[in-house]
């Protein structure tokens, strides 16, 4: 049972997808999809050290390292602002953010 | 052969907890599965070998960014309940879309070939482990080579910081403050609201909360 690159990649699609079924299936509820949006961050991460340890590269591990660090950033304002739409219309309803009508 | 299960156990769980990410109805339960789900990629990374990855990915994910969330959710009062109604309405066209992304992802994946040349031409060689490990190799290129780059990171990170801050810091007459005068100024016919309880019935919590709404 040798683990090849190839299973990696084909773990981190599926995790991509599930990520992004994710998002059409929780499309009012604002928190899955940023998880859902974790999950596919996650995904690329996989990607990333797959390459790096089977390509004998480091910069694959440094470039995830910079994506966690973006990620991280994501989830704290997108939660902040979140908690504030959630202060002026009591609700997180995905369907109630309409007040700018774009 | 040791690797090959172990790496079987932590992929199963991975897709099993995302699936349960997206599938449950209480947020609370989604964020303990992604961070079942973040604990498995966790092995996986080392695995890979990239231990120090794996550590940040425990320290600042499951650590940091999934107790914000579990913070958020339990936070703001919400009925979930409402909010997966129609949950299954978009299922039809999320399932061709993922059916159709896995299957690209599959095919691209399936045809890759890999050059042996790329290895040669790595830009940063992976050290022997035996003599650098990864956490020494990993400080080497980050405050080494790639210094900017994590200066630039922190700069986000500041940033992300003081955004969230300044988004959700509440100021001037919404501000909540401690008002000494209309504390002293209560009086028990103020403070205190008799209520008759129902005999066998509980006493709703919603009545406290609009009490204290009121004041």
């Amino acid at each position: 049972m040798q683990v090849e690159l190839g299973h990696y990649l084909v773990l981190a699609g599926a995790l991509f997808t599930i990520g992004i079924f994710g998002i059409f299936l929780n499309r009012k509820n604002v928190i899955i999809i940023l998880m859902s949006v974790e999950l596919i961050l996650l995904a690329v991460n996989i990607n990333f050290v797959a390459f790096s340890a089977y390509g004998n590269d480091m910069f694959g591990q440094i470039f995830a390292l910079f994506i966690l660090t973006v990620a991280a950033a994501e989830a704290a304002i997108g939660l902040a602002i979140l908690v504030v739409f959630f202060r002026s219309k009591g609700s997180i309803n995905v369907e109630d953010i309409n007040s700018m009508k774009g | 052969m040791v690797a090959g299960i172990f790496f079987y156990i932590f992929a199963i769980f991975l897709i099993a907890s995302a699936i349960m990410v997206i599938s449950a109805r209480n947020p609370v339960y989604a964020v303990f599965f992604l961070i079942l789900g973040f604990f498995n990629a966790t092995g996986l990374f080392i695995l890979l070998g990239a231990e120090f990855l794996a550590m940040i990915l425990l320290m600042v994910y499951v650590g940091a960014v999934m107790v914000l969330f579990l913070f958020v959710v339990m936070m703001i009062d919400i009925d979930f309940k409402e909010l997966s109604k129609g949950f299954l309405q978009y299922a039809p066209i999320g399932t061709l879309v993922g059916v159709i992304l896995l299957a690209e992802i599959i095919m691209v994946v399936g045809g890759y070939v890999y050059d042996a040349e790329t290895v040669r031409s790595a830009a940063v060689p992976i050290p022997d482990v035996n003599t650098v490990s990864n956490l020494e190799a990993f400080g080497l290129l980050l405050y080494g080579e790639y210094v900017f780059f994590i200066e630039l990171a922190g700069l986000i990170l500041l940033v992300a910081l003081i955004g969230a801050v300044v988004l959700t810091l509440k100021t001037g007459s919404k501000a909540l403050r401690q008002d000494i005068a209309t504390q002293v100024a209560r009086t028990p016919a103020t403070a205190i609201e008799m209520v008759s309880v129902k005999s066998g019935q509980a006493f709703s919590t919603n009545d406290t909360i609009k009490m204290n709404k009121r004041d």
